[in-house]
């Protein structure tokens, strides 16, 4: 099997998080969206590290998984905390930065 | 040329460091001082005038070519090769008029404290009068044209807060600010004056100048000449810019008498004089000093036939006669003497008029129109008599002081030569015509005929603290003249300065011809003004009168011509610069202002606040900088 198979799964991947971070408006919902993305670029950090038969590439999806682990919890907390105030988890509630 | 011998001395600053510091007290103690205000102020005036009489005997010991004194008081300016001392220079034209200056002053300061004895800011009054005194000193005391320039602009000041002492009056803080902005005028002159003497010479002081005089070019020399005429002009009320000396009357009377008719007026005679070394290498500055001398002195005697107010006609009196004397100062060393000695003997009796008119206001409940006088002599017997030994000498009737100043000056000017000396010659004739005239019409319209005041005034004779000065005056009036004449004395004490190389001049009309002449201008003077003013004198003046009398009445529509030449169009101007302030630049800068505040309005609009399209932004973002880099590296 070619190995740019992996590729273009990433990048699908990559675009279905993009277009669901800019669509949807459920938080929870944009959340899961981000880690697809982020594991997107996993995949191709993996692809691209097989391709070129060293180990940077996975020592980066490691990196990025520590990065993704830490933001989970951050943003969980962040949207936690919003639902209680707000009784929504709503992105667009919480536009009041604007102001 | 004799070499003279300057002197040092370590007094003279004591002329103007005393009134100066007495000014300053009184107007720094306040109300403190208003018991003893005037006392002070009167008491330093009278110091200065016997420090000056001392002076004027030391210096009468010394023999002709070391009589002048010099001080420095301290370094004022050292700029390079620009040094210019704060230094006092007493000569023999400057004694004449410190003694003038500290005399009259004294004399006017103890009339002032009967005749300002009501009002309650008297002491403030009295610290601007020894401001005047200080600010008059030091500008007939200063060795150079800066040191000068200081006293001229005190001077300046002091005119300016004595004309408007009862500034609660409008009109009279208008009268004025309009003296001070036509002395401005003049000062401009003045200071352009001092710098062209500074590029040319490399110095401003009186003797660096004289020094280099007569090598200098002619072109600059006459541009200096025409700014000192400018400056002349302003301060001593000469055409074209007399106007502000009639509003100035507004001023209390022993203001008008000290500054606006003995000794801040012929300021600028003084200069022209002082400058003697200048003007006298300058013959074309010269002939226009002459002229414009001749042009004030019918001025000034055309509009005083036709007013009304006292010390208005007093004021047209004085711009006239100071016109004689820079007529006089024109025509070069054979008239400088007989222009100081005019100013000397103008001084005494335009002073002792002034403060009789003064006199017989506070007698008249402030009343000054001499429609509404008339038959005074009988109640004021002795501002009569002084006034009319006033009025005697300024018309010129020997033995009075005017006899013989005024008929110098129409000798020398007659002695001008060929037809210019007939037509000037001829004009300060006129002068004395209508002079004579004017006064005679002044006097009887005043103390003679029948009594035109109102019910309810009772006119009477002044305190003697106010006739005393006018006494004194008077015997000045009467005296001065002969004694300054008689053996050449005042033309032999002032030589060494304004006559250096001694002068010859032909004489086109003999001494007794002039005199004849003069005294018949005087006689037909007179002769007119009593034909005219013997019968009943109407309480309010004609309506139906010639153009030229209505134009005299309205100052010959020099207010006017001021108005519609240079105040009109210096509004118009102002108003277009403020337009163009606004609409030009304050608008470039809105226009900016308006671009930046509707871009950024614009711009607002992207920060929506939902994070959607922060992550869309991004995302385009990110992508655009990918494809740039893609087609970069490709």
């Amino acid at each position: 099997m070619d190995i740019s198979y992996y590729l273009y799964l990433s990048a699908i991947l990559f675009t279905i998080g993009a277009v669901g971070v800019v669509i949807r408006r459920n938080a929870i919902v944009m959340f899961m969206c981000i880690e697809l993305m982020l594991n997107a670029a996993n995949l191709a950090f993996v692809t691209f590290a097989r391709i070129n038969g060293n180990l940077e590439g996975q020592m980066v999806a490691f990196f990025t998984m520590v990065v993704a682990a830490c933001e989970v919890v951050v943003g969980l907390a962040i949207i936690v905390m919003i639902y209680r105030s707000r009784r929504s988890a709503s992105v667009d509630d919480a536009s009041l930065l604007r102001r | 040329m004799e070499s003279t011998m300057t002197l040092t001395s370590n007094t003279l600053v004591y002329f103007v460091a005393l009134p100066l510091l007495s000014a300053a007290l009184l107007l720094l103690l306040g109300r403190k001082a208003d018991r003893w205000g005037h006392v002070l102020a009167t008491t330093v005036a009278g110091a200065t005038f016997v420090f000056g009489l001392i002076e004027l005997v030391a210096m009468m010991g010394r023999d002709e070519y070391s009589r002048a004194i010099h001080q420095k008081v301290f370094t004022w300016i050292s700029v390079g090769s620009f040094q210019v001392d704060a230094a006092l220079l007493l000569d023999q034209l400057s004694i004449c008029f410190v003694l003038l200056i500290t005399g009259v002053g004294t004399l006017i300061h103890i009339y002032s404290i009967a005749y300002m004895a009501e009002d309650p800011d008297r002491r403030r009054f009295f610290a601007y009068l020894n401001l005047f005194i200080a600010a008059m000193l030091l500008l007939v005391l200063g060795d150079s044209f800066l040191n000068l320039y200081v006293g001229w602009e005190g001077v300046g000041l002091a005119s300016y807060l004595l004309i408007g002492f009862w500034n609660k009056k409008a009109e009279y803080a208008t009268a004025a600010k309009k003296a001070f902005v036509a002395n401005r005028v003049g000062d401009l002159g003045l200071s352009i004056a001092i710098m062209i003497a500074f590029a040319v010479f490399g110095t401003v002081t009186f003797k660096g100048i004289e020094a280099q005089a007569e090598s200098a070019s002619q072109a600059a020399m006459v541009a200096i000449g025409l700014m000192l005429l400018l400056a002349a002009a302003g301060k001593s009320a000469q055409f074209p810019l007399q106007s502000w000396l009639g509003d100035a009357m507004a001023g209390p009377t022993p203001v008008s008498a000290l500054i606006h008719a003995a000794t801040m007026v012929t300021a600028g005679v003084y200069l022209i004089v002082r400058s003697n070394f200048i003007f006298d290498n300058a013959p074309t500055a010269q002939f226009v000093v002459v002229l414009v001398g001749a042009i004030t002195l019918l001025f000034g005697a055309i509009i005083g036939m036709a007013k009304d107010d006292i010390k208005k006609a007093l004021a047209a009196s004085t711009m006239s006669q100071i016109g004689y004397m820079v007529l006089a100062a024109g025509l070069g060393p054979i008239g400088y003497a007989f222009a100081i000695m005019h100013l000397l003997t103008h001084g005494f009796f335009k002073a002792g008029m002034f403060l009789g008119a003064g006199s017989v206001m506070h007698g008249m409940n402030d009343e000054v129109n001499m429609r509404r006088y008339g038959g005074l002599a009988r109640y004021m017997p002795i501002t009569t008599v002084t006034f009319g030994l006033g009025y005697l000498a300024i018309i010129g009737v020997p033995p009075f002081a005017g006899f013989y100043s005024k008929d110098k000056i129409i000798e020398a000017a007659f002695n001008l030569g060929g037809s210019k000396g007939i037509i000037f010659g001829s004009i300060t004739l006129l002068g004395a015509v209508i002079t004579a005239f004017y006064m005679t019409r002044v006097f009887m319209m005043t103390f003679l005929g029948k009594k035109r005041w109102s019910e309810g005034v009772h006119p009477h004779e002044s305190p003697f603290l106010m006739w005393a000065p006018m006494v004194l005056l008077a015997v000045g009036s009467v005296a001065s003249g002969f004694l300054l004449y008689s053996g050449k004395r005042l033309e032999y004490w002032l030589k060494p300065v304004v006559d250096k190389h001694g002068h010859s001049h032909e004489e086109f009309l003999s001494h007794s011809t002039v005199t004849t002449l003069a005294l018949s201008a005087v006689a037909i003077g007179v002769a007119i003004a009593i034909v005219k003013y013997r019968g009943e004198v109407p309480s309010s003046a004609p309506e139906k009168v010639s153009f030229l009398t209505k134009a005299a009445r309205r100052d010959l529509l020099q207010d006017d011509f001021n108005e519609a030449v240079l105040m009109r169009p210096g509004q118009g101007l102002t108003k277009a610069l403020v337009a163009t302030d606004e609409k030009v630049i304050d608008g470039a800068v809105r226009v900016v202002a308006g671009a930046a505040l509707g871009s950024a309005r614009g711009l607002r609009s992207i920060q929506s606040g939902y994070v959607r399209n922060y992550a869309l932004l991004i995302l385009v973002g990110v992508a655009v900088l990918i494809a740039a880099i893609w087609v970069i590296t490709a």
